[in-house]
């Protein structure tokens, strides 16, 4: 959609530095989460600032046995390693949540390849197509160009509903799908519900009236104050009635100004008198009685017309975004991903101390420092109240 | 009783609520606090039920929608959920001097909604572009987004009061939450509020593909959607690539929030397919 090619270059750079940059940095992360037996140093544990201590009578082995499976049900690795007077458990999870911020990062290449792809291979254009035709072709903005479609679109009707105030409530177009001149698909449309048709989008847009092919009009006699109704096809001369001359009715016109006042739609004509003087008449199709401000024997006025729509239609083709959507489902799971959760790491070090045991619950994460901090409370807590209760 | 009624009532109830937060920060007695928060929670649940009544009415009316179909609304709803985040943190962190700094901003948006004579609060039919099951995804999932922005906005202002008086020389300052706590909220609270914006941009870019053919049409509101996004993907940035954190983080902070609200109102004034907010 973004067809200026200095936007399609910065794309193409921002692109290029996101790919050049996440993989500089990603060989780091790489070695860090590929690691089939992760380190564990005790003295770093011990340095932890945040630690919790508390001290159990039994011994080691006892406590080491009680902890072991509360620790590695929340969390994926545990090991534990002897030391020179007791124990320690390390475990650790979510060290692959390190690469969720890649995840984001290629969810936006992604977003611009998708993107990319759109802006080259497709289309996004316009087309009004009258009720009862066929179009084959579309307009296409910026640059100006017409682009052919593979097959015909048909209005087969048009129909608007409004609101008591006034505005539009619904707009819905039947349409058909013609291809070597028979419908093969048909579906009716309104704003938020599209045709799609062999990778091309169609939209209910926008509509418009459409000059009726044929009006009746009445004409009443002032003298006698007879009304004659006669059927009159635009642009075809008829005889007026009572030997009144001719009239052409030429033109249809969306909003007409008369004396600068906006009366709204108007069918303007010819009256051609039989002395060959001719004067121009506008009927308007919102104030009847506007009508009667003509001059001349015969008041001409619009009885019944049908009124007809276009309706406008944008069509669009956008191979590009499976590319993009793929990119939006990353992107939201690589943000929670790289958020909301961290590679966290836990040692429970258990040491004789006399007769009692020492023990130090001690943990990392690589992000949020504060909730793991929090986080080892809690666990101290649980350790304590496991202790009471076996 | 109807909803405006109720809505009404809910501005004083904030703005009580407010004024209690206060109280609580600057005489740091437990009682205004206890109150304040129980008026803040009365106070989300009239605004609940204010919400949930303008749904009902709109049946009745015959325009059925779900009330986010214009400023007045979203503004009743970006409140709404600013309180409600806001007790989330009050809860969790157990500090109630944030309220002071966060519990206005929901009481402004409801007045401004309230008593600007230029915001209509009668319940308006949909245009058709805006029939559309995403529009309660895309509108909840921004505004959830702009209020976790609000109060990082709120509580970067108070990182930046803190800060200043190192030597704890100011009572006003006392009962604030340490330095290092604030920081970390506000970066909790950016994090929190850019997923619920990228998912805000995103379904209104599905929704914008499913309903005009284009997921992203650069409309005044959409560009500056994503110069806030921008924005607070630099923040992040700076803060784990760069280790920022502290006055910088806040001032950006701060500075994203000037986006935001210039994406919600600024905008406004430009022509747009989010024009709903003039009205």
């Amino acid at each position: 959609m973004y067809h200026s090619y200095w936007f399609q270059l910065l794309i193409v750079l921002l692109t290029l530095n996101i790919v050049v940059c996440s993989i500089d940095r990603l060989s780091t992360t790489w070695k860090i989460v590929s690691i089939k037996k992760p380190p564990f140093i005790l003295s770093r544990f011990k340095n932890n600032a945040d630690n919790e201590y508390f001290d159990d009578s039994r011994s080691a082995e006892q406590l080491k046995d009680i902890y072991e499976p509360f620790v590695s049900k929340g969390f994926g690795y545990i090991r534990t390693e002897q030391t020179d007077n007791g124990y320690s458990i390390f475990a650790e999870k979510w060290r692959w949540t390190r690469l969720g911020v890649y995840g984001v990062h290629l969810s936006i290449i992604l977003l611009l390849i998708g993107s990319l792809i759109g802006s080259f291979f497709g289309f996004d254009g316009y087309v009004n197509i009258p009720e009862g035709e066929v179009v084959n072709s579309i307009r296409i903005h910026n640059p100006e160009r017409t682009q052919s479609l593979d097959f015909g679109i048909l209005c087969e009707d048009f129909n608007v509903t409004y609101y008591d105030s006034g505005t539009p409530k619904e707009f819905r177009s039947s349409l058909a799908i013609i291809e070597q001149g028979k419908p093969v698909y048909k579906k009716d449309i309104v704003v938020n519900d599209p045709l799609r048709y062999k990778g091309i989008n169609i939209f209910q847009s926008s509509f418009g009236p459409l000059p009726p092919k044929e009006v009746t009009l009445s004409f009443t006699s002032r003298k006698t104050g007879e009304v004659f109704k006669k059927k009159v096809v635009v642009g075809q001369p008829i005889d007026v009635p009572e030997n009144g001359g001719k009239f052409v009715l030429k033109d249809y016109v969306n909003s007409y100004k008369f004396r600068g006042q906006p009366i709204g739609e108007a069918f303007t004509g010819i009256l051609t008198h039989n002395d060959g003087s001719s004067a121009g008449i506008v009927l308007s199709l919102r104030f009847p009685d506007f009508n009667r401000m003509q001059k001349g024997d015969m008041v001409v006025s619009v009885a019944e017309y049908a009124q007809r729509y276009y309706t406008g239609l944008q069509v669009t083709k956008d191979p590009g975004v499976w590319g993009v959507y793929s990119g939006f489902i990353l992107l939201i799971i690589g943000c929670y991903i790289t958020f909301f959760m961290s590679h966290q790491r836990l040692c429970i070090n258990i040491e004789k101390k006399g007769k009692k045991c020492s023990v130090m619950v001690s943990g990392t994460a690589n992000k949020n420092k504060f909730g793991m901090q929090n986080k080892i409370k809690r666990i101290s807590e649980k350790l304590i109240d496991l202790k009471h209760r076996s | 009783m109807n909803s405006s009624l109720l809505l009404s009532i809910t501005t004083f109830i904030y703005g009580f609520a407010a004024i209690l937060y206060i109280a609580f920060w600057i005489f740091k007695k437990p009682l205004p606090g206890r109150l304040a928060t129980w008026t803040a929670i009365i106070g989300a649940v009239c605004n609940l039920s204010g919400l949930i009544m303008r749904w009902v009415e709109s049946y009745s009316l015959g325009i059925a929608h779900a009330p986010l179909s214009n400023l007045y609304e979203s503004m009743v709803f970006f409140s709404l959920t600013i309180i409600i985040v806001y007790l989330v943190i009050e809860r969790k962190y157990k500090n109630r001097v944030i309220g002071a700094f966060t519990t206005p901003i929901a009481f402004l948006a409801m007045a401004y909604a309230s008593l600007n004579p230029n915001i209509s609060d009668r319940i308006q039919p949909l245009l058709p572009a805006l029939k559309s099951n995403w529009l309660i995804a895309h509108v909840m999932t921004c505004f959830v987004g702009y209020s976790a922005f609000a109060i990082a906005f709120g509580i970067s202002c108070m990182y930046l009061f803190k800060q200043k008086d190192t030597e704890g020389k100011s009572s006003l300052l006392a009962h604030f939450p340490n330095a290092r706590i604030l920081d970390e909220l506000n970066h909790q609270m950016i994090m929190f509020g850019f997923l619920f914006l990228t998912i805000g941009i995103i379904t209104g870019s599905v929704w914008a593909n499913s309903a005009w053919g284009r997921y992203w049409g650069w409309d005044p509101k959409e560009t500056w959607s994503l110069i806030t996004w921008f924005i607070y993907a630099t923040v992040l940035h700076a803060r784990m690539m760069r280790g920022w954190s502290g006055k910088r983080i806040a001032y950006l902070s701060i500075l994203g929030f000037m986006a935001v609200l210039f994406t919600y109102f600024g905008v406004n004034y430009l022509p747009g397919l989010h024009s709903y907010g003039t009205s």
